[in-house]
């Protein structure tokens, strides 16, 4: 089985992101323990993707940190978290080399990373596709590609940013069940989305996200059905926020 | 002169009818072929870097690579020249009035273009892949490799102008050559010198063929692009 | 199927950027020097009569850079050569009292020809007076081409207008065309104008692109060219491959060499008259 030691829980700790003296991410708390479907919601511009990028160390913190179990989400050397982004970025290679491409930067040798990438191929339903140039793809199959090779990195915890915001229902409907097979096997989902049906059908918990700041933290169950600040009303009723 | 001067030397070239054609034709393919080799393997990875890099004084950087990419050939010419000299630092190595002088004067020549133009490129792959890379932890260097891969079909155009300066340019193969008879004789200097002696069809005779050569290899590396390009979209 | 076209192309062309460095290395004779010397006795298609024989005998193969007298001395200063040929024999004797040789050795001597238009507007064609032709063109300001480059030609040409008492300075104008280039542009520049320029005799015999030109003036002993040759003093660069250079000298101020100069013919005329016994030449 998959390797037992956890890089969770995540913990961030006062967490502020400054642009050009503009404070998106205004001091932020968060706990993030194993196996649960975290889903953050909130309006444009509240913070969201900005968050994920800080989790997953694609950006630095202005002031506050944020702490793994083991030090950089790493085990072993390896990195045990990655993100799945709205517009997928695929590379000018075939899919199957999409993927290799991928495990040859996490450290795998030939062979494994061409067994590896099979695998995911399979398990995913996409072995059709491996001969194919990525950027051929629809959509929908470049984001079950994108998904498949987090998968296949075998990371932990998966930061989705909007996965499905760009597609039909029916390939948004194909990524929500990759994304449940994924928590069926244990790993730890963070995914943003604007998608509430999308919320409801995956979300444990949700992270209720405006200005900056975590305005509710709750499971998905009394989320929906008692919000507990206006702000979290008005968002779920559709009213437009500032 | 006429048409038919042109025509007659034209195939007295190619069908081995006048002596030191053809190690005047391998010569100078060798010298504008290593350049563009050297300047790819240095002009590459550093075009990547500096596409993707970002440090206080970048864009005077990029504005004086891009400048030199106007490099007239007779001053890189007589820079080599001052340089390798026998009265020059680096004298001793003997180079003067050898290929290896030309095949560095042209490198100096292709450097800059190979670099700008990969800088270019990369810098807008760049925009693309960099959350990606950074996600898989290829940040700065390490994302070099992939980036050059996945932008190689522009990057034969890069290389491709690299080779059309190279193999064009007279000035300063002359300068650090010498023009020495079946050493370091190329098209270009031949052309210089038949011209000089008023043989005006032969010269041009010798430019077309340049020409030539110069359609059979873009032809050739168009085709692989398109091919490749068809694949890896 | 395509995945293998494209990595057998680029292997083809990585391939072919190795191979072709090592394959044009060709094999080497025995001993090489670098013979600095000007545009004339190269466009002249000498040195290709000459050299050929040399190498056979000697097993010395000799690389002309060909420039313009001035430069070539230059070359031969810095050490960039290893003899230098070359005909202006009072920059030679600057060379020589500079001690960057240590003797100069008269080799042969051909003649300057004034070129003109066939249809002569200075009025000189035929005549043997080279100082009045000169005169003559300056007088009606007709264009007239300069080499313009330090060559040992351009050196003469200045000599000669000083000769027929032409002030340059004082009377320069458009007629006079300074181009800084070798013989062969000057003749295509003056071929291209119809204008008068002073050429050596090889180099004119060997010109194709004659157009409208033909010799106006010749004969002159004022228009003797003398060629004279140096080993660059090994004791200034230990570079220099003094006992190659040494044999190469030997051998064209020699009974072989001078004789395989007097052999040089173009279309039966003999361009260069050896003359390395000749004293004070």
């Amino acid at each position: 089985m998959r390797d037992t030691t956890s890089i969770l829980p995540l913990t961030v700790e006062s967490l502020v992101f400054e642009v050009d003296g503009r404070r998106l991410i205004d001091g932020i708390d968060l706990h993030l323990e194993r196996g649960a479907t975290t889903v953050l919601l909130g309006p444009n511009g509240a913070g969201k993707s900005l968050l994920l990028r800080l989790c997953h160390g694609l950006l630095t913190p202005t002031a506050g940190r944020v702490r793994w179990a083991l030090p950089e989400g790493r085990a072993a050397g390896v990195k045990r978290h990655t993100m799945v982004f709205q517009k997928p970025v695929m590379l000018r290679r075939s899919v199957f080399a999409n993927l290799t491409h991928a495990l040859a930067a996490a450290g795998l040798g030939y062979e494994a990373r061409r067994a590896r990438a099979r695998a995911a191929l399979e398990r995913f339903r996409l072995a059709d596709l491996a001969d194919r140039p990525a950027r051929v793809l629809s959509g929908g199959e470049q984001q079950r590609l994108a998904i498949a090779r987090a998968w296949a990195l075998d990371a932990d915890v998966l930061f989705l940013d909007e996965p499905t915001s760009q597609l039909d229902p029916s390939a948004t409907r194909a990524i929500e069940e990759m994304l449940r097979a994924l928590k069926d096997e244990g790993r730890t989902l963070m995914m943003a989305t604007h998608d509430l049906g999308q919320a409801r059908r995956l979300a444990d918990r949700v992270l209720f996200v405006h200005a900056g700041r975590i305005r509710e933290d709750a499971s998905a169950a009394a989320f929906f059905t008692a919000p507990a600040t206006g702000k979290a009303r008005a968002f779920l009723a559709g009213d437009l926020l500032d | 002169m006429d048409f038919a001067a042109i025509i007659t030397a034209i195939a007295d070239l190619l069908g081995g009818a006048t002596p030191g054609f053809w190690p005047i034709v391998g010569l100078s393919l060798k010298v504008t072929l290593s350049a563009v080799t050297l300047a790819a393997l240095i002009g590459l990875p550093l075009g990547a870097l500096l596409g993707i890099a970002r440090f206080p004084g970048r864009t005077a950087v990029v504005v004086l690579v891009n400048a030199m990419m106007g490099l007239p050939p007779v001053v890189a010419g007589l820079a080599i020249f001052l340089l390798l000299s026998r009265s020059g630092p680096l004298g001793p190595l003997g180079w003067l009035f050898s290929a290896k002088a030309m095949i560095l004067a042209q490198t100096m020549l292709v450097l800059p273009i190979v670099v700008a133009l990969t800088r270019q490129t990369i810098e807008d792959l760049w925009r693309e892949y960099a959350e990606h890379l950074a996600s898989l932890d290829l940040t700065g260097a390490r994302a070099v490799p992939t980036l050059l891969w996945d932008a190689r079909f522009s990057l034969v155009t890069a290389l491709l102008a690299g080779f059309g300066r190279a193999s064009a340019e007279v000035g300063a193969v002359l300068i650090v050559g010498g023009n020495i008879a079946g050493h370091t004789r190329t098209m270009t200097t031949a052309i210089a010198l038949e011209t000089s002696k008023g043989d005006l069809p032969l010269a041009l005779g010798l430019g077309l063929i340049l020409i030539l050569l110069t359609l059979i290899l873009n032809a050739v590396a168009f085709g692989a692009g398109r091919v490749g390009a068809r694949h890896a979209r | 199927m395509i995945h293998l076209a494209r990595r057998t192309l680029l292997a083809a062309a990585l391939g072919l950027a190795v191979a072709l460095p090592a394959q044009a290395q060709d094999a080497k004779p025995t001993a090489s020097i670098v013979v600095a010397s000007t545009t004339s006795t190269q466009d002249s298609g000498l040195f290709g009569y000459l050299l050929p024989i040399f190498t056979k005998k000697t097993g010395i193969e000799v690389k002309i850079v060909a420039q313009g007298t001035g430069q070539a001395l230059d070359t031969g200063r810095r050490g960039d050569a290893d003899v230098v040929f070359v005909h202006a024999k009072a920059a030679e004797e600057k060379f020589l009292s500079e001690g960057f040789s240590k003797e100069r050795k008269p080799v042969m001597y051909n003649d300057f020809v004034l070129i003109g238009p066939k249809s002569d507007p200075a009025g000189v064609a035929g005549g043997k007076d080279i100082a009045a032709a000169l005169t003559a063109i300056e007088t009606k300001k007709e264009p007239f081409v300069s080499r313009g480059d330090k060559s040992g030609t351009h050196m003469a040409e200045l000599k000669l207008w000083k000769t027929a008492n032409v002030d340059l300075e004082k009377v320069r104008g458009d007629w006079y065309r300074e181009i800084g280039q070798g013989m062969g542009a000057a003749l295509n520049t003056a071929s291209a104008m119809n204008a008068y320029v002073l050429a050596d005799r090889a180099t004119w015999l060997n010109f194709k692109n004659r157009g409208d030109l033909a010799i106006v003036v010749e004969g002159d002993k004022r228009l003797f060219n003398q060629y004279g040759v140096m080993v660059v003093n090994p004791e200034k660069f230990p570079t220099v491959k003094a006992k190659e250079a040494a044999a190469f000298v030997e051998w064209l101020t020699g009974p072989e060499g001078q004789k395989t100069i007097a052999d040089y013919k173009i279309g039966g005329e003999q361009l260069f008259f050896p003359n390395a016994n000749q004293p004070g030449a």
